[in-house]
């Protein structure tokens, strides 16, 4: 396993980087990634794709045209990096900030936009994808991971599932009985904390007084690995080690990746109250999108025109989506009633007429006042 | 047909839909290898093996959060909180998702697991064993709420919950476990979820019940003279048998709820609302609530004064009467 930095303190648990702030890598060590010309350009390709997205939501929001938005900037390679070590048949347990590994799942931009436009129908995962809805209440989909997984080992099935959740979720109960309940029964779930150092304001020394995140997992019985979380090399190449390990039966790992979000935890959020300026910019200086981009031009992968081309690709794709989620229909107030259970029980059918009624007296919407 | 015990029609239930498909399973603290606190499980272990009848970790998030999972990739989980009083670890898990999980997914994603939880008072138990928590759960739209009140229905109940593809909170009166045996089928059926009984029909009064309670209700009912008393067993919570509740009191005119639970915002507040709402005017008399009080249930010296008795129910059929 590759270790270019390790920790200067001595630690409970390794911590892996490939790829540094300066674009350098060990070519032993990339080779080990096993992955082609082409998949680094896909990696760097989907993270210019999460920053555009990104960058397109948050004006979206502050236009009105989109509801609160929780963005990733600076999380790029934690999430692309680890999403690309998936296969379809595994299953993902995102909470709210991966937009990136939904849509390398197969998601549309446009459904996610639609989600964040506070339209349920964002929520309804295209049949044929392993994805679960976006979890808002933290840590509680780390159970939902650890249970999914356990049935795939009870019927036999080779999937894993990867679960997704930051460094303040690693204080809740959930946290704690979802690794638990995997480490009992050898379940093949991969733990994936993203930390990003903040829980909005509350900083990571405020979680726990743990060295690290990932050494929590030894207490479990189980593996636990620090990632570089902003080099996309290392977070692909730990995710897929304990993916493999978990689909051979060796269980769960806790991977904590370690990066920064460099801006704020939604759009209702003001960082500049809670973190200095400076160590903003010193984590800037750790992007991960610059350092693969530096990685491809050394290697003679990557031109000024690549770049162009990729830039404006991004901005049409995403444009594209923005122009097809601000055309969609209006919705049939029957969507508030329909899905509560398999069928409709008499108050919810009285209730929708109520509804439908109070809205026909004033001409089918509602009173203009 | 054999005689059960409620507690052994719970098992048998178990057992029955767990030999019909392999993919329900239970679930929960000391419900493998030593059976149940209550023996509710007995037997499940031996039979099924240690894959479907499974020692979790105590921790009642962690066991419906995990059940969730579970029903989501493919299997049906049968969970069991040992206590009404520990359930409340697991609301989040309950309210937060598997109650919203249908909606949220647009029908992608259903929850079609299975709570079970030993309910209520009066069998002198410790604190926290003992409590009526169905308010909140009714109230959470997204779950069915279920309680028995006899060997019968709890088996038929139970594997109607399990075939039920949304979420079921499944009370069970521990009061009843034990109390008396009844003939209950071999083999497979089912009571319907959301049909109340008739327990026993009259004209001069509706006394409405659920649970350990119903059994309390008939004791009254068989002490007064001289009144018709039509007795409703509602069996399913949520979603409520409105039809039969409002056909009966249509019929008397006066209504009776008799519930363990605390009174405020509880289901007897709004099973009256209900009625208030849609019969007011066939009405004769404002609907009286015989509960338990708004207070935690006492510890075992004093839980009798707490939990109505016939007596209660008697003076409530008699204030209605009177009015």
């Amino acid at each position: 396993m590759a270790t270019k930095a390790t920790l200067q303190r001595e630690s409970l648990v390794p911590f892996i980087q490939i790829l540094g702030p300066d674009g350098m890598a060990n070519p032993n060590d990339v080779v080990e990634l096993g992955l082609k010309p082409h998949d680094f350009k896909a990696l760097y390709r989907w993270m210019v794709l999460a920053r555009t997205f990104d960058e397109r939501a948050l004006a979206l929001q502050r236009q009105g045209r989109l509801g609160t938005y929780a963005p990733l900037l600076g999380q790029e390679a934690a999430q692309v990096g680890s999403a690309y070590a998936l296969k379809p048949e595994d299953w993902v347990f995102p909470s709210y900030r991966e937009h990136v590994v939904l849509a390398m799942r197969g998601q549309s931009w446009v459904q996610l936009l639609t989600y964040w436009g506070g339209n349920e129908e964002g929520n309804r995962i295209p049949e044929g994808i392993r994805n679960f809805m976006i979890s808002v209440p933290i840590a509680t989909q780390i159970l939902h991971a650890t249970g999914a997984a356990w049935a795939a080992k009870l019927k036999g099935e080779k999937s894993c599932a990867i679960v997704y959740f930051g460094d303040g979720a690693t204080s809740e109960g959930d946290f704690h009985e979802g690794l638990n309940f995997a480490g009992v029964f050898k379940v093949p779930v991969v733990f994936f904390c993203q930390n990003n150092q903040y829980a909005i304001s509350v900083p990571r020394t405020r979680q726990t007084a743990s060295e690290t995140i990932a050494q929590k997992a030894l207490a479990y019985g189980f593996e636990g690995v620090q990632v570089d979380g902003n080099d996309v090399f290392a977070v692909y190449k730990v995710t897929k080690d304990a993916l493999e390990k978990a689909r051979e039966g060796g269980g769960p790992t806790l991977i904590e990746a370690v990066t920064y979000r460099l801006t704020h935890h939604t759009t209702a959020d003001d960082w500049t109250r809670y973190r200095p300026a400076e160590e903003v910019e010193m984590w800037k200086q750790k992007d991960p999108i610059k350092r693969l981009r530096l990685y491809l031009e050394k290697q003679g992968l990557w031109s000024e025109q690549d770049e162009a081309k990729l830039v404006e690709e991004a901005k049409a794709e995403i444009a594209q989506a923005v122009a097809q989620y601000e055309a969609l229909p209006k919705r049939d107030i029957e969507d508030i009633f329909q899905y509560m259970y398999a069928e409709m029980p008499w108050n919810l059918k009285e209730q929708l007429q109520e509804l439908k009624e109070y809205l026909a007296e004033h001409g089918g919407d509602l009173p203009k006042e | 047909m054999p005689q059960m015990t409620l507690i052994q029609a719970i098992n048998d239930a178990l057992k029955t839909e767990m030999r019909r498909d392999p993919t329900v399973i239970v679930m929960g603290e000391d419900v493998g290898v030593n059976g149940g606190v209550f023996r509710a499980t007995e037997g499940l272990y031996q039979e099924f093996g240690p894959d479907r009848a499974i020692d979790t970790p105590l921790a009642e998030s962690g066991i419906v959060g995990t059940a969730i999972g579970m029903a989501l990739n493919g299997l049906k989980p049968v969970a069991e909180i040992q206590f009404d009083g520990f359930l409340p670890p697991a609301f989040d898990q309950i309210v937060s998702h598997a109650a919203r999980i249908r909606w949220r997914s647009r029908g992608r994603y259903h929850v079609p697991i299975v709570i079970r939880v030993p309910y209520g008072g009066g069998i002198r138990a410790l604190e926290h064993h003992s409590e009526a928590p169905e308010a909140y759960y009714v109230h959470t739209p997204g779950l069915k709420v279920v309680i028995p009140s006899n060997p019968y229905d709890a088996k038929g109940l139970l594997i109607a919950a399990i075939r039920d593809p949304d979420p079921v909170i499944f009370f069970e009166p521990k009061r009843l476990y034990r109390a008396f045996r009844q003939e209950v089928p071999e083999g497979d059926y089912i009571v319907p979820i959301g049909k109340a009984s008739v327990v026993r029909e009259g004209t001069d009064v509706t006394v409405i019940s659920w649970g350990a309670m119903v059994r309390i209700c008939l004791q009254a009912i068989e002490q007064l003279e001289g009144v018709s008393v039509e007795l409703i067993d509602l069996r399913t919570l949520a979603p409520l048998d409105i039809e039969t509740i409002l056909s009966s009191v249509a019929k008397t005119g006066r209504a009776v709820i008799v519930q363990e639970a605390p009174r405020t915002c509880s289901l007897a507040s709004e099973l009256t609302a209900l009625i208030t709402e849609r019969l007011l005017l066939q009405l004769q008399a404002p609907v009286v609530r015989v509960t338990g009080y708004d207070t935690h249930i006492p510890y075992l010296t004093m839980e009798q004064y707490y939990l109505p008795d016939a007596g209660r129910v008697r003076k409530g059929i008699e204030k209605v009467l009177s009015f």
